[in-house]
């Protein structure tokens, strides 16, 4: 297997792909947003439990690939506890981490996304379920679609 | 030197590495290679005769009005057409349906009226009608696909409930771009002429695989891209049957298309010209002309048998890999030149990027087929597409390539 091949595959990737973390609808939700990338049929909902500012619970559902799966599964580790302002934030360092493959150093598992850089199609693979969580976080009712967004 | 070398030799794209392995392009459905012939019509086209076509009297103009109507003229032999004024230049297969939905359906169709499609279409034949039957309070009804891998077909015993006298059209795809079920075109017209119901015929997967002879599949209409021929992207075909064309109002208006002009209106000419209003993709209909002789050179009896060659060792090698579903026909069965398939707990997307490390060429996706994928519980597949120059040593690759990706996503 090619070097750029099992960067984009790193192990962390696949233990989400085959183990999601917080994977399933939430009852107590008072946010959801739909995610959908129309080139491939990949889908992903975030379900948000908002507790003022703060994302009390969060989960995911959908379907796609090992790489959209695996990142809305670790973003959703990642947000828990997060304000709105705090997801942004966290959201425009993973951007930074899959188009460049710059990861800082107090980054740790987003960084595994770095691979993502040298598979420009696969940007929006990983960036699907974050558009679905930060709608979900701006109560904006529109499906996040990666063909109308920036990714 | 083979004849499957030889055919290779003519295609200067297939002689490259990819990832540092030889490219194996099974990606045919797609977008199919441009073999040297072809090629050099577009470069002998703009080095020696380019000019603009029907209104010029000079010397170049006149060579070029020559070579696109002689392609008109080949193309119209090519799928045995009545006449070349059937053949109508397009953009391509999409193109092609969209001015049948527009300009026939919309002056033709009225409330209460049915199309009759089928549930294996490609979007390019679904949503036209779709919109068209809004516009004019029709209803789109669909002929189901048999089977829970959609191996059965068409359910043909289903046309004698669906062919009620509302059907006023019946629109189908000749090959699966997502099955390689090959639907019997012939009977269908036949069923929809019966009732007098307008046939619309979506020929982009066979076009350059098949034996096609419009008169004998006794269809009003017929679509195809020339890109999946041999041919170059941005030119397809509209064959319609010559009374059909003349009645119907053109879809776009301008320059080339009239009779005469007044401040008051205007008059349109006969069909072809009716229907290709500006200047026309004159290099690539002109090419196009090329990729019918060179397939007519290879023969596409021998493309068909090619196809289906490959096809039947892709079913046989593919159906022991573990985890996999593969949809349509089964071993055994006719089918076009491609499968498509699912592989357990690992997604098409993966499936691709991986199989790409090999040099293959995949598609991964909704095939633009989403109700299908959707009536089969899939939200994507894997397919390889065959052509003329594929060989069953690549197909090897493949299986060995899908083997690699189901050790390592699943173990």
């Amino acid at each position: 297997m090619s070097a750029d091949l099992s960067e984009l595959y790193q192990q962390v990737i696949l233990d989400h792909n085959r183990r999601p973390r917080n994977r399933g609808k939430l009852p107590t939700a008072n946010r959801v947003a739909h995610g959908n990338n129309p080139s491939c049929g990949d889908e992903c909902s975030v379900h948000l439990r908002l507790d003022g500012d703060r994302i009390a619970e969060i989960t995911f559902d959908g379907s796609g690939c090992a790489i959209s799966q695996a990142s809305a599964s670790l973003m959703t580790t990642q947000l828990k506890g997060k304000t709105a302002a705090e997801a942004q934030k966290l959201y425009d360092e993973f951007h930074h981490i899959v188009t460049t493959g710059e990861a800082p150093a107090e980054i740790s598992d987003l960084a595994a996304f770095a691979g993502v850089h040298t598979f420009p199609a696969r940007i929006k693979c990983a960036t699907l379920g974050w558009h679905a969580a930060l709608n979900a976080l701006k109560g904006d009712p529109l499906p996040a679609t990666t063909e109308t967004h920036k990714d | 030197m083979s004849d499957l070398a030889r055919t290779r030799a003519d295609f200067p794209i297939l002689h490259q590495q990819v990832n540092g392995k030889p490219l194996v392009y099974l990606d045919n459905g797609a977008t199919s290679q441009k073999p040297r012939r072809v090629i050099d019509a577009l470069v002998h086209y703009y080095e020696r005769d380019n000019s603009n076509v029907h209104r010029g009297l000079h010397a170049l103009s006149m060579r070029a009005t020559d070579a696109y109507e002689g392609a008109r003229t080949r193309i119209a032999k090519f799928i045995h057409a009545a006449d070349p004024a059937e053949i109508i230049f397009t953009r391509g297969t999409t193109e092609s349906i969209n001015i049948v939905a527009h300009s026939w359906a919309r002056a033709h169709l009225k409330a209460g009226d049915v199309i009759l499609t089928t549930e294996m279409e490609h979007h390019s034949n679904l949503v036209p009608w779709q919109q068209a039957a809004r516009a004019v309070g029709a209803t789109v009804r669909y002929i189901p696909v048999l089977g829970a891998d959609a191996e059965g077909g068409l359910d043909y015993a289903a046309l004698d409930t669906l062919l009620t006298p509302e059907v006023k059209l019946l629109a189908f795809t000749h090959i699966s771009n997502t099955l390689g079920t090959i639907n019997d075109a012939a009977r269908l017209c036949a069923r929809a002429r019966a009732i007098g119901a307008v046939t619309v015929i979506d020929a982009a997967q066979s076009i350059g695989h098949a034996r096609i002879d419009v008169q004998a599949l006794g269809c009003d209409f017929l679509a195809f891209s020339g890109h999946k021929m041999c041919g170059p992207t941005g030119i397809g075909v509209l064959y319609g049957r010559r009374a059909l064309l003349d009645q119907l109002a053109p879809d776009e208006t301008g320059g080339g298309m009239v009779v005469s002009v007044t401040y008051e209106g205007a008059m349109w000419k006969p069909s072809p010209e009716r229907h290709e209003a500006g200047t026309p993709n004159i290099a690539d209909a002109i090419a196009l002309g090329a990729a019918c002789d060179y397939l007519d050179e290879i023969g596409r009896d021998a493309i068909a048998a090619h196809d289906h060659y490959l096809a039947q060792i892709a079913m046989e090698k593919l159906s022991v890999v573990p985890g996999i579903r593969i949809i349509g026909p089964r071993v055994g069965q006719p089918r076009g030149g491609l499968v498509s398939f699912a592989l357990a707990e690992v997604h098409a997307h993966d499936v691709v990027t991986f199989a790409d490390e090999d040099g293959l060429a995949l598609r991964g996706g909704h095939h633009c087929n989403q109700p299908l994928m959707r009536k089969l519980g899939l939200t994507s597949t894997t397919r390889a597409s065959f052509y003329l120059y594929n060989t069953a040593a690549e197909i090897d690759v493949l299986v060995a390539s899908l083997h690699r990706i189901q050790k390592f996503f699943v173990g």
